[in-house]
């Protein structure tokens, strides 16, 4: 979320359920205006990505001398070397990587098992708790920020990559445990009753049948996960001081701030921190996109 | 009735180890988002500066507030927000899912084009837009070769067009989310509807209002939420971009309360900020958790 965007999510599986039996396929399409509008609306999407990307392979006295809106007449990677080293982004991705993989696993190893209790158990008012996670999700985090602040302080965790690890996890648990009973309520009771007559207790279910059975959606969530705490600039502002620990978007807007005339170090800088989103996205577009469409399916 | 009991009785009763699968979860999210939410709104009625003790002054902040230039500015710039780039994103999104729900190779990389943006995080959008904007940057450039010199100017400094500058780069970003929504929300309309409409004689146009988006009407209310939910959460573009500035042209109410929490430090007049985020919030969270609860029957 960036903000986790996080709101922004709505139920798996939305990708292709609904099929009419008789549906015809759409018409391809024949008609040349299609293409005449979307070349080029496309290569208007794409230019601040390609421009961004001239900008960092050109040398500063190109940039300098020429102008940042001329076509590159120099190729320098420069910009790359002195963002990762003396720019910082080498360390920010390092804090980045850190702190993603601890709440991406935390978060998601929670809300299964809380998943897990309110699709399988008799739970009293299951519906309530689960819908009240769903809403702490949707909140507007400024409503947190102050009072979360002071909290890290009081437990002796301020300025921590921890605190911001437990933070992202509060915050997003309440969504994923939403997607993941959704997904694990649909799971076939013949299966856990099977288990049952096997002798496995709860936790030997949970951890045998419910957990693999769930790996596309856990696939899913893991990929949305990673993209939203990977790419948080908020909590990271109102958790961490120190810059050695800041994770990449904020690292990245004090790079801007320090080297403000150099804009390939700038450009080189943000494109290396779109670059492991990026790479998550087309490893996981499927599931990227089924995670995007959670709860839009009806 | 039935269904109801039948699925209870096949629910197991609870052991002591799934009350802590639920428990442990729930008490996390209870420590870190529902006590400091609670938290909030005490605080919104104090004068405190993070250091001594919070000083109780009641509705002091809020009428402070309603008297507060900046405020009321990040107010009405949050009004443009939402429904500029709430409208933008929502049109444009709806426009491109509607022209690309067709296969073919093309298409496909048209799709995939207009949804790259979304990886890259906000932050990150907020600077890739700043080079674009720069006053020697690209968007001048292009102006000035179409003979354009008029229209140039220094995008995010000046007053005039800083705040639509921004919206702009923001929904480059949100246009393919809401696109991938409504492509989904497409695949689930029943095409033959549109057949025996367009066999009765009616036009594109007409076919599209009366028997496409009425089709559309779950995708609508999830898009419409998600968009003000989203709108009121915006921050991190606005302060990669402009931090607020110029003279707080650009400030919306989360830029302004986080300035004035962490950047001045009167954490109860950020409170309050964040408490009438929270007022105009809650309608838009409670029409998104009703639908949620619906899917769940």
């Amino acid at each position: 979320m960036s903000a986790p965007a996080t709101a922004a999510a709505p139920a798996l599986g939305a990708t292709g359920a609904v099929r009419t039996p008789r549906r015809r396929r759409p018409k391809p399409a024949r008609s040349p205006w299609l293409h005449v509008a979307m070349i080029p609306v496309t290569l208007l999407w794409l230019s601040p990505i390609v421009f961004v990307l001239f900008v960092a392979t050109r040398s500063y006295d190109d940039i300098a001398g020429r102008g940042l809106g001329a076509l590159p007449a120099s190729f320098s990677l420069d910009g790359f070397a002195t963002a990762l080293t003396e720019g910082g982004v080498l360390q920010a991705l390092g804090n980045s990587v850190i702190v993603t993989a601890w709440a991406v696993v935390a978060s998601l190893a929670l809300s299964s098992v809380a998943a897990y209790a309110l699709s399988r158990f008799a739970v009293p008012g299951r519906r309530t708790i689960l819908l009240t996670m769903l809403a702490g999700n949707l909140l507007p985090p400024q409503i947190l920020l102050v009072p979360v602040a002071s909290i890290t302080e009081a437990i002796g965790i301020a300025d921590t990559r921890t605190a911001l690890v437990v933070v992202q996890v509060g915050f997003g648990i309440g969504f994923y445990t939403f997607v993941l009973h959704g997904f694990m309520r649909s799971l076939p009771t013949e299966v856990f009753e099977a288990a049952r007559l096997d002798g496995a207790g709860p936790g030997g279910i949970f951890w045998r049948i419910v957990l693999p059975l769930s790996r596309p959606s856990l696939a899913a969530l893991a990929a949305l996960a990673t993209t939203w705490i990977f790419n948080d600039l908020i909590w990271a502002m109102t958790v961490l001081r120190t810059e050695s620990k800041f994770p990449l978007p904020p690292a990245l807007l004090n790079l801007q701030g320090g080297y403000a005339s150099a804009w390939n170090v700038v450009a080189a800088g943000s494109l290396m921190a779109a670059v492991p989103t990026a790479i998550v996205f087309f490893m996981f577009q499927k599931q990227f996109v089924s995670g995007l469409l959670v709860g839009a399916n009806k | 009735m039935t269904t109801e009991t039948r699925r209870r009785s096949r629910l197991a009763r609870v052991p002591l180890l799934v009350w802590v699968f639920l428990l442990v979860p729930f008490v996390v999210e209870l420590f870190w988002v529902f006590w400091p939410a609670a938290n909030s709104f005490s605080l919104a009625l104090t004068r405190w500066d993070g250091i001594g003790l919070a000083e109780p002054v009641g509705l002091q902040n809020f009428r402070d507030l309603a008297a507060d230039p900046i405020f009321l500015t990040a107010l009405r710039n949050n009004v443009v927000w939402v429904l500029g780039f709430g409208g933008l994103s929502v049109v444009g999104g709806l426009v491109l899912a509607v022209t690309l729900n067709k296969p073919g190779p093309l298409v496909g990389l048209y799709r995939s084009a207009i949804y790259l943006p979304m990886v890259v995080s906000l932050a990150v959008s907020g600077l890739f837009w700043r080079v674009m904007y720069a006053p020697d940057g690209p968007i001048n450039g292009t102006l000035g070769l179409l003979g354009l010199e008029s229209l140039e100017r220094q995008w995010l400094a000046d007053p005039d067009v800083a705040l639509w500058a921004v919206l702009i780069a923001a929904v480059w970003r949100q246009v393919g989310y809401i696109m991938v929504l409504y492509l989904a929300g497409l695949k689930g309309t029943d095409p033959t509807l549109e057949e025996a409409a367009a066999v009765d004689g009616a036009g594109a146009w007409q076919r599209f209002w009366r028997i496409v988006m009425p089709q559309l009407r779950g995708v609508s209310t999830v898009v419409f939420a998600v968009t003000v939910i989203d709108s009121l959460r915006t921050f991190d573009i606005v302060w990669a971009m402009t931090r607020g500035g110029p003279y707080n042209e650009t400030q919306l109410l989360s830029t302004y309360m986080f300035q004035q929490a962490f950047t001045t430090g009167n954490l109860g007049y950020a409170s309050a900020i964040a408490v009438v985020i929270f007022a105009l919030a809650i309608g838009f969270i409670i029409t998104y958790l009703a639908r949620q609860a619906r899917t769940e029957d």
